[in-house]
């Protein structure tokens, strides 16, 4: 199911903690749905993340993935380290399943979170066009949490792999 | 040395016995016939088909022409409800369960709610269990079939059957109890017990997978959901799995030496030890299902500030097999239903760890656990948002 580099960042976490002086910090995600990162930037006066650190409740790829991205940002400009996308993260880490693909977005939300939380503390605002993602949009309100109420709908026929029944 | 292994996922399937596997091997090449045909092949294999039949009915107190073979648990639960709702659908049309059944049960229902029937599905209490009462409340003078199950797959709870089958028999409801985790493990004597019928799976009681059966008391008509040349007294055709249903009754006869012998007691003791050790070593640990009134060899804990499928991939790297109902581990974004049924928020259910233990786990096995348990667990923790959070509030 999982790749083995998902599997090394998932057992081997890199960056993973709290950042005692961190002068960002974004989270994202929500509980109901499982998966919650937190992302603590401290960012310098060149605007490059000198450190960072991550806390994620979640699954394995919520972890790997968190793990994975913070590797990639730390040493970048913030403009850098927002143009890393969820697929570069998912290919960094060798593929994800596509029911995971997910947690790759909620990194690259992450991130974007927490130089949004930057910005707000160093000019009261963030920039236009940024989000706080505070609410669960990696799963696109299918989880029910967040601020978009959603509910499953029931499918009227169920499609398996290489079967068609009708109901 | 090799590394310990410890399969702790029972509830999912257990092990084939090498008693059953023996009894089964000679029904592939050898006793290879018909169990219909009259020549000596076909009467050769009926005999283990019959000797079959009587094994697993003596080991729920049945006769063995109430005992229908089927192609697994799911397909006796489909046959149950939708037999019945076929064959007194001039009766009645509306249908109770509870809302932790199996999804061999609840999608039944719900498919029947889709085709001119009308279901209730019952609540149960924070430790899982159905009330009699509301049951009762429910029946309608409509209601043909009642199905809760025996025990709890996910939480271990025994549902009080005898109560809720008692309803049943005063309103003159038919009542069908899915038995898929209960038959082999526990004293089970339909004679003296207000049940219907009831769903078996070989392959939870060491036997083999895609061999079940419904046992159906006397006297019930029942819809086939597979026609054809008439086996198992017209309910069921197909040529019967012979070799499987040989295992199924192999399985039965030890599991009822093993019920006989009190085998269960030292099950229950060790199931016990790992609850009591997880909770000793592990704070913020909550036992789901009913702490007593539980399965005999099922563990089930939810813990807190973390997410299943991370611990069952650590554990599995620590060679102990165990199932979670997170969100992670189903492949949707909504933790286990049954888990939100018994009251648990959100969070705490996509904590969820599993373990069920088998006949053959040892004392080794659960010091094992206990062992490497509470260190994967603070390895997650100390990964989280939330339990830090929590210790700067304290």
């Amino acid at each position: 199911m999982y790749s083995e580099k998902v599997v090394d960042y998932f057992m081997n976490p890199r960056n993973v903690g709290k950042l005692e002086d961190a002068n960002a910090i974004g989270e994202v995600g929500n509980p109901r749905c499982g998966d919650v990162m937190k992302i603590y930037l401290k960012i310098n006066d060149q605007e490059v993340i000198e450190d960072i650190k991550f806390e994620t409740f979640g699954c394995a790829a919520a972890i790997a993935t968190s793990s994975m991205i913070t590797e990639m940002a730390k040493g970048k400009t913030i403009t850098e380290a927002l143009k890393i996308n969820n697929k570069d993260v998912a290919e960094a880490l060798g593929g994800l399943p596509p029911a995971k693909l997910h947690c790759s977005l909620l990194a690259q939300e992450g991130i974007e979170a927490a130089v949004a939380d930057y910005f707000i503390r160093k000019t009261g605002k963030a920039p236009e066009g940024f989000k706080s993602h505070r609410t669960c949009t990696a799963c696109e309100g299918s989880c029910g949490g967040g601020d978009t109420s959603h509910e499953h709908k029931e499918e009227e026929i169920f499609v398996s792999e290489d079967h068609r029944v009708a109901e | 040395m090799t590394p310990r292994k410890v399969y702790l996922d029972n509830s999912a399937t257990t092990q084939v016995d090498k008693k059953v596997l023996e009894a089964m091997l000679p029904y592939f090449s050898e006793t290879y016939g018909n169990p219909n045909s009259l020549h000596g092949w076909g009467r050769e294999a009926k005999e283990g088909l019959d000797k079959a039949r009587l094994q697993l009915a003596e080991l729920i107190g049945a006769d063995p022409k109430e005992i229908i073979f089927t192609g697994g648990g799911s397909e006796a639960d489909n046959l149950a409800i939708k037999g019945v709702a076929w064959a007194l659908k001039d009766k009645g049309r509306h249908i109770i369960t509870s809302s932790i059944e199996h999804h061999a049960i609840i999608d039944t229902v719900k498919w029947l709610g889709k085709n001119g029937y009308e279901y209730t599905m019952l609540p149960v209490d924070e430790t899982g269990m159905v009330d009699p009462k509301e049951l009762e409340a429910a029946i309608r003078p409509d209601t043909i079939i009642v199905s809760i199950m025996f025990a709890n797959n996910e939480i271990g709870t025994i549902e009080p059957v005898v109560e809720l089958g008692e309803v049943c028999r005063k309103h003159g409801v038919l009542f069908h109890t899915d038995g898929v985790q209960a038959v082999g493990h526990m004293k089970i004597d339909v004679k003296n017990l207000p049940i219907d019928m009831m769903t078996m799976a070989a392959h939870k009681m060491y036997g083999p997978k895609g061999v079940g059966a419904l046992y159906v008391r006397k006297g019930i008509k029942l819809t086939p959901l597979i026609h054809g040349g008439g086996q198992e007294f017209g309910i069921r055709s197909g040529t019967e799995n012979t070799a499987g249903l040989v295992g199924f009754g192999m399985a039965a006869e030890l599991a009822a030496n093993r019920l006989a012998n009190g085998e269960i007691d030292n099950e229950i003791r060790l199931r016990d030890k790992l609850i009591d050790g997880l909770i000793e070593r592990v704070p913020e640990i909550t036992v789901t299902g009913h702490r007593t009134k539980r399965l005999p060899f099922h563990a089930s804990i939810c813990v807190k500030y973390i997410e299943g499928e991370g611990m069952l991939l650590l554990m599995d790297a620590a060679g102990i097999g165990v199932s979670s109902g997170s969100a992670c581990t189903s492949g949707s974004l909504e933790p286990s239903y049954v888990l939100l049924s018994i009251g648990m928020d959100h969070t705490t259910a996509h904590g969820s760890v599993r373990m069920t233990l088998s006949k053959d786990t040892s004392e080794e096995d659960i010091d094992y656990v206990l062992e490497k348990f509470p260190p994967i667990i603070e390895k997650l923790r100390s990964m989280s948002p939330f339990y830090k959070k929590n210790k700067v509030a304290q």
